[in-house]
């Protein structure tokens, strides 16, 4: 069985974050939301499926998700 | 994250506005490249005026910023005379369509090898928010208070009766399919045309009541279809996306290059 890939790491660059809140609206597990700030920060990194959708979808290329290493298979 | 390695990361974060589709278009094209794992070194992009247009000052390639319009024209040049490259040619609706709407057509009849892709946000956002030949009818902008009177250009019928070998569409939701396209854009040989639908949340959503950045991806998610599904019979208004021409036939440079060797047979060069 296809072992689900689990988050290691998810970086979100502040200085090049505007706040547009696609990544808020789109995540499929609500993982996201918009700070004090207007910038999008990670409230529940537990729920992350690593789908990377949001890393694709950011129009400032501010999101990077590092996902655990896998194993060897 | 691979993408940042083929950015010129100085001039971030880029100008374009919160939500424009454009940034995610740059996102997703640079996974193209990297996928295809070309060297920068064998790219150039070429672009003319325009939002769409900075594009070519964010990627660490060779770079051509250009005039308005006519990126087809400098593309043009740039492989003819370094034929080995692949040229990537990022352009808005306007630039492509009405200023370059001439070099367009005649980059499609005579198959370049090159790779037009056409960032349809349905106005030109950077000067204001006037209406392009691709805003379509009842659109209001800062040049059509009253509406739209205008009828729209089908950016993939164009390209397909113009004559170029590779016709595609697709939306700046549809992210995979970007890279995908994109790809199979760079690697095909002979004049490609990728149309990728994209939103202005500044003028043209704002102006038209569409909501923010989400609300206008939502739009594309729901109202486009692959090409050739059942979902288009049943409502003809979803827009196709997907790969609609892809041809294998000489590109210019090839019969260039048959034409020099005829001229020169016989001769000593």
């Amino acid at each position: 069985m296809k072992k689900q890939k689990k988050l290691k790491e998810y970086r979100i660059n502040r200085e090049w974050c505007k706040g547009c809140g696609i990544c808020v609206h789109f995540c499929p597990k609500d993982v996201l939301e918009l700070d004090q700030d207007g910038k999008s920060s990670v409230i529940r990194p537990d729920d992350c499926i690593v789908c990377g959708f949001c890393e694709r979808l950011c129009p400032d290329l501010a999101i990077t998700i590092i996902p655990e290493e896998q194993e060897a298979a | 994250m691979a993408v940042h390695n083929y950015i010129r990361q100085r001039f971030f974060p880029h100008l374009w506005c919160p939500g424009c589709g454009h940034g995610t278009i740059l996102n997703n094209m640079l996974r193209a490249v990297d996928e295809l794992g070309i060297s920068k070194n064998d790219l150039v992009m070429v672009s003319g005026i325009g939002c769409s247009s900075r594009i070519s000052g964010y990627v660490d390639f060779h770079s051509l910023h250009t005039i308005h319009g006519r990126a087809l024209a400098y593309a043009t040049g740039v492989k003819m005379s370094q034929p080995r490259l692949n040229v990537l040619i990022p352009m808005g609706d306007g630039d492509a369509l009405a200023i370059g709407g001439n070099h367009f057509i005649h980059a499609c009849r005579r198959n370049m090898d090159l790779t037009a892709i056409i960032m349809n946000n349905r106005i030109y956002g950077m000067t204001g928010g006037q209406f392009s030949p691709l805003s379509g009818e009842g659109i209001l902008c800062t040049t059509a208070p009253q509406l739209t009177i205008d009828r729209s250009f089908d950016t993939v019928e164009l390209a397909l009766a113009s004559g170029a070998s590779f016709v595609a569409r697709t939306t700046s939701f549809h992210v995979r399919e970007i890279t995908k396209l994109i790809a199979r854009a760079i690697q095909h040989k002979g004049f490609s045309v990728v149309e990728i639908l994209s939103q202005c949340p500044t003028h043209f959503g704002r102006k038209n009541k569409l909501g923010d950045a989400s609300n206008m991806l939502e739009f594309f998610k729901k109202n486009t279809t692959p090409f050739g599904s059942k979902a288009k019979q049943d409502n003809p208004e979803l827009i196709e996306r997907g790969i609609f021409r892809e041809l294998d036939i000489p590109d210019y440079c090839a019969d260039y290059e048959r034409t020099i060797q005829k001229a020169q047979k016989g001769k000593s060069s």
